[in-house]
């Protein structure tokens, strides 16, 4: 995402605001995989990390990355590409990939994502169910979409992406 | 004092205390019901347990004050500030007998008429103007009453002054209490905390975990900052920090104290289910149970109280006979199960063991091939021990009927999975007709846990402690290798084969690969790991060292993964992944059957008469060399013929203080004086005979198999050892020939040739030989190997019983009566009790031969009785009495 991308949302979040004030409305923390803009419900949210060292964890599947340490708790890591079906992001050298922490059933995960980006508030009214035609792998992760102006957030539907995990074991 | 009455006081005192505040508002409130039926629990808690601690003078005032509670409580009563002092003076009754207990360990002289009387009159409703009312409307709700206090309320001053005889103060909740107290105890007046009570405190277990959870990151802190001062060791925080190292540790293992719990407590329910099973089944059940002060953690304890319960159960259900079918079985009417506790390196040992029926083999076997478990050509071929272990499979029960105790089939599986999740291993003996034990091992703690750092491919793993048995690094170019059978590994351990799993494989942690086993399995290390009775190697890349570590559960997604067991953060911060012992068992496919059943049939073999002797060889005068086995000589002396003497036609040798028979072994020999012959001395019971012969030869290690049999007198027959003919003697015959008093002499004729025709007749005839001297052992064996019988002999009647307890097979048993740990009467009327020998001839051997001694020798289930130095009688008894069971 580039800076002037970022500083528009931003404006954007303002403006709505105003008008926000009686309307229904939601807080995402954005993200980004694969040049896609996900959204992830804040109130799931628990933490935003760096790339951290990751214990591999034999035998798991291929979806989940390891574990890791965060401040003495134990973190799964889960990569969020191979759940999408996308291909394993190529990094700069200098690059690294960054994760958010999402508490769910009581433990922590750690979705890893190529970037985060802000959080925003969005009205309800810009919510719209999945679109019929969109590939199952990610209608089967995501509660539906919201329009902003001249991008498409995707809603990240984490217990599920969780869940999937769960019963592909 | 008892710990029971100690819990008893800080229990009623904590009760006591809270009432306090509850009372002035009693007094406030009158009607409080829930406070009434607060005040009237306490009672009735009082009175219940008083009458158990055999403590009659608190009860009864409990008692009598519950009575006026209840009437409170039913509402037909109501509750009058008069009323209130009396409860109020009986609380502090019972204070002031709990304060006098607690300080002397006895209920207090005296006794409690004044205020009993009281409490009773209230209770019956008599010597009060309000009665007429209450009796009038007993059911009324209270306010078809509430008008009488008035008249009423001198009166019960009256009594309550009469109770409260110094001060005769209003009533008034608090000031009463004290001046009762005082009145009554004398001293020590106010209702002040119980010391007792101060010496322990209630915490709520929440607090509790928490504070093992904080420690736990404490413990992981510290390793991580050791590890950071072991790479720098100059550092000044080094001091500092093995205080900090000492402190951690006292701190872990005193809040690990708080958690633990006397396993007691975990049984004290059991009697109780005991009692109430025997009288529901008609059986007779003691349960004896030791080691409830043993500790472990609350968190186990809760994890094995219904796994015990259960197999407690079990073991009074199906174990235990009715008192009919247990004296048929000559046990006693009353069946034991004992309950043993003890610790064992780390662990907690639960032992049950029961005298009851012991697990049906073959109803098992049956229900194993109904169930499908195994095919019947499988199953036939389980040893008992390996069909025992299926009564831990799923939906097992042998259990014809499904009784409201037991047999519903989710019994046994559902101990083991229990046991298994807390780390813990579940083990069974049992014997048919003789009644079963379970070995329960458990962990101290679940949450700290020692654990060995291995790496395989570059990752790392912990194993606990507690599976692993020992390390062996192997080179495939030393002694110490890896072996493969077709692609399994496996390593010679101490003459055993184990089989291997190779760490890498088993977790997939790399591709396929291309190099040969040699190559792959050059310095690798072994991790010889046991689970239950099976042991397994682990083959790792490296080893480091040991950790305490802290058991995190695994991510739910990951549950399904049975190789880990959890997984947990190391001193340098980095996450592992902790293997489970046992899941890798599983998983490598052990189905846990016992490795005791190999061991079995080892010991089988071993017993087997095949197994060799050793035989001492020598030559004297003419003819082949003798043989005679080694274990009945005592000692070899060489002796000078100088020093013989001769007396009484005898030749005599003073030999260690006392004279010594000495026989020459054959009349050929040369017995010139100045010659030094080999002496062989024979001694048993101090009694001894030396055999004077030419030359030892050697010491050989040969199976005693007559092939001629002998034709003189003090030669059993001829064999082949070391590639030469070769006598074996009867020593049993030289040493009748001079021991009058010991060896008795009988008959001439030669015993062996009515008998040898058995041998060539395929299967020898199997006789078990009991005897606690090893000189008749010795000497009866050869007689009898030599007369055509394979001869199992066992020193003493515990052995023999091992054995019939077995699945071996006699056709006969001979035993010695006089033993030390168990007479032959004894031995005999217990392997009568054994259906399986009830009919096997037994035949006792004995120097007493009283008739009162041969009486008493058939009552107790022998079939012949001989002395014990009458061979001949000995041989045709065996073979007369094998005839006559063949023929029934």
């Amino acid at each position: 995402m580039s800076a002037a991308n970022t500083d528009k949302v931003v404006v954007d979040t303002t403006l709505f605001r105003h008008q926000v004030a009686e309307q229904k409305s939601k807080d995402f923390l954005t993200v980004e995989i694969g040049g896609q803009m996900f959204g992830i419900p804040i109130l799931q949210v628990q933490d935003v990390l760096g790339e951290l060292k990751v214990t591999r964890i034999p035998l798991a599947p291929p979806q989940v990355s390891g574990s890791l340490n965060l401040r003495g708790r134990i973190v799964t890591a889960i990569d969020v590409r191979k759940c999408l079906g996308l291909k394993p992001l190529e990094l700069g050298p200098n690059e690294r990939r960054m994760s958010v922490v999402v508490n769910y059933d009581e433990e922590l995960y750690s979705l890893i994502i190529d970037s985060v980006g802000d959080v925003l508030t969005l009205p309800d009214k810009d919510f719209e169910t999945n679109p019929a035609t969109l590939d199952v792998t990610w209608k089967a992760v995501s509660l539906g979409v919201y329009r902003l102006h001249g991008r498409i957030m995707v809603v990240l539907d984490v217990p599920k992406l969780l869940l999937s995990l769960h019963q592909l074991n | 004092m008892d710990d029971l009455i100690v819990e008893f006081l800080t229990e009623t005192n904590e009760s006591l205390m809270e009432l306090d505040t509850d009372l002035i508002k009693l007094e406030q409130n009158p009607n409080d019901k829930d406070l009434i039926s607060k005040i009237f629990r306490l009672m009735h808690t009082i009175k219940g347990t008083c009458g158990f601690l055999g403590l009659p003078r608190l009860e009864t005032v409990a008692h009598r004050a519950e009575n006026v509670m209840g009437r409170f409580r039913d509402g037909n009563l109501e509750v009058t500030p008069e009323y209130v002092s009396l409860i109020l003076a009986s609380l502090d009754r019972v204070r002031y007998l709990l304060r006098h207990i607690e300080e002397n360990g006895t209920e207090p002289e005296g006794s409690d008429e004044d205020l009993i009387a009281q409490l009773d009159a209230v209770y019956e409703g008599r010597d009060m103007p309000a009665k007429p009312q209450v009796a009038a409307a007993p059911a009324a709700p209270v306010v078809a009453s509430a008008s009488a206090p008035g008249p009423a309320e001198p009166e019960l001053k009256a009594q309550e002054e009469s109770v409260v005889t110094a001060s005769g103060t209003p009533p008034v909740a608090a000031p009463v209490a004290a001046a009762t107290a005082a009145a009554v105890g004398g001293g020590g007046g106010d209702a002040g905390e119980s010391s007792v009570a101060n010496q322990s405190l209630r915490v709520n277990m929440g607090v509790l975990e928490n504070l093992m959870t904080m420690v736990s990151e404490l413990v992981l802190t510290r390793n991580q900052l050791l590890q950071i001062a072991r790479n720098d060791k100059d550092n000044n925080f080094v001091a500092p920090l093995q205080r900090l190292n000492h402190v951690v540790s006292d701190l872990q293992e005193g809040v690990m104290k708080t958690r633990m719990q006397p396993i007691g407590n975990a049984w004290a329910k059991l009697p109780r289910i005991i009692r109430d099973l025997s009288i529901e089944l008609g059986k007779k059940i003691d349960l004896i149970m030791t080691g409830q002060d043993t500790e472990l953690d609350r968190q186990v304890l809760d994890m094995i109280k219904d796994p015990l319960t259960h197999m407690i159960r079990n073991s009074g259900d199906h174990g235990i006979e009715t008192p009919a079918e247990r004296v048929k079985a000559g046990k006693p009417e009353t069946g034991k199960i004992i309950l043993r506790a003890y610790h064992e390196g780390g662990h907690i040992i639960i032992e049950i063991t029961d005298d009851g029926k012991g697990l049906p083999t073959e109803k098992i076997r049956q229900k194993i091939i109904k169930n499908g478990l195994a095919s019947e050509e499988e199953a036939a071929k389980l040893s008992p021990q390996q069909i025992h272990q299926y009564i831990f499979a799923a939906g097992f029960s042998t259990a014809e009927k499904v009784t409201s105790v037991s047999g519903r089939g989710v019994g046994m599986d559902v101990v083991r999975t229990n046991i298994e999740k807390i780390g813990g291993s579940i083990e069974m003996k049992s014997t048919e007709g003789k009644g079963s034990t379970f070995y329960i091992k458990i962990p101290l703690t679940l949450a700290i846990v020692s654990s060995l750092i291995v790496e395989s491919a570059g990752e790392k793993f912990a194993i606990p402690q507690l599976a692993v048995r020992e390390l062996v690094l192997v080179s495939q170019k030393s002694e110490n290798r890896i072996e493969m059978i077709k692609h399994t590994p496996v390593f010679r351990l101490r003459e055993k084969l184990l089989p291997l799993v190779s760490l890498e494989d088993l977790l997939k942690l790399t591709g396929e690969h291309t190099e040969s086993f040699e190559e792959r399995f050059e310095h690798k290390y072994i991790i010889v790991t046991q689970v239950g009775n099976y042991s397994f190697g682990l083959i790792v890349d490296q080893v480091f060292d040991t950790e305490e570590i802290v058991v995190k559960p695994v991510a739910k997604i990951l549950k399904d993964i049975d190789l880990f067991s959890g997984n947990t953060i190391l001193g340098d911060g980095s996450v592992i992944m902790i293997l489970d012992p046992g899941g890798i068992a599983k998983v490598t496919g052990e189905n846990n059957l016992s490795d005791n059943a190999q061991d079995n049939v080892e010991t089988a073999q071993k017993l087997s008469s095949d197994s060799k002797t050793s035989l001492l060889l020598f030559t004297a005068g003419n003819g082949s060399q003798k043989a005679v086995p080694l274990s009945l000589i005592a000692r070899l002396e060489n002796v000078d013929m100088k020093m013989v003497e001769v007396s009484d036609d005898r030749m005599l040798l003073q030999y260690r203080g006392s004279l010594m028979p000495i026989i020459p072994f054959a009349p050929d020999m040369d017995l010139s004086p100045d010659v030094l012959k080999p002496l062989l001395v024979f001694a048993d019971r101090g009694k001894s005979v030396g055999i004077i012969v030419d030359e030892i030869v050697d010491i050989r290690e040969e199976s005693i198999d007559i092939q001629i049999d002998g034709r003189r007198k003090g030669v059993f027959g001829s064999t082949i050892v070391g590639g030469k003919a070769t006598e074996i003697v009867d020593v049993m015959h030289f040493l009748n020939s001079v021991h009058g008093d010991w060896f008795k002499d009988h008959g001439d004729e030669s015993f062996l040739v009515h008998d040898k025709k058995k041998k060539g007749g395929g299967s020898s005839k199997r006789i078990l030989l009991v005897d606690d001297s090893p000189f008749f052992r010795n000497m009866l064996t050869p007689l009898l190997t030599a007369a055509g019988y394979e001869v199992i002999a066992v020193d003493g009647p515990s052995k023999a019983l091992e054995l019939t307890e077995r699945e071996e097979n006699f056709d006969m048993i001979i035993s010695d009566i006089e033993m030390p740990d168990m007479n032959g009467y004894d031995f005999a009327t217990r392997v009568r009790s054994i259906e399986k020998w009830q009919k096997t001839p037994m035949v006792a051997l004995t120097s007493h031969a009283t008739p009162e001694d041969i009486d008493h020798g058939y009552e107790s289930g022998f079939d012949e009785y001989i002395a014990k130095f009458d061979r001949d009688t000995l041989l045709s008894t065996i073979s007369k009495t094998l005839a006559r069971g063949n023929e029934a």
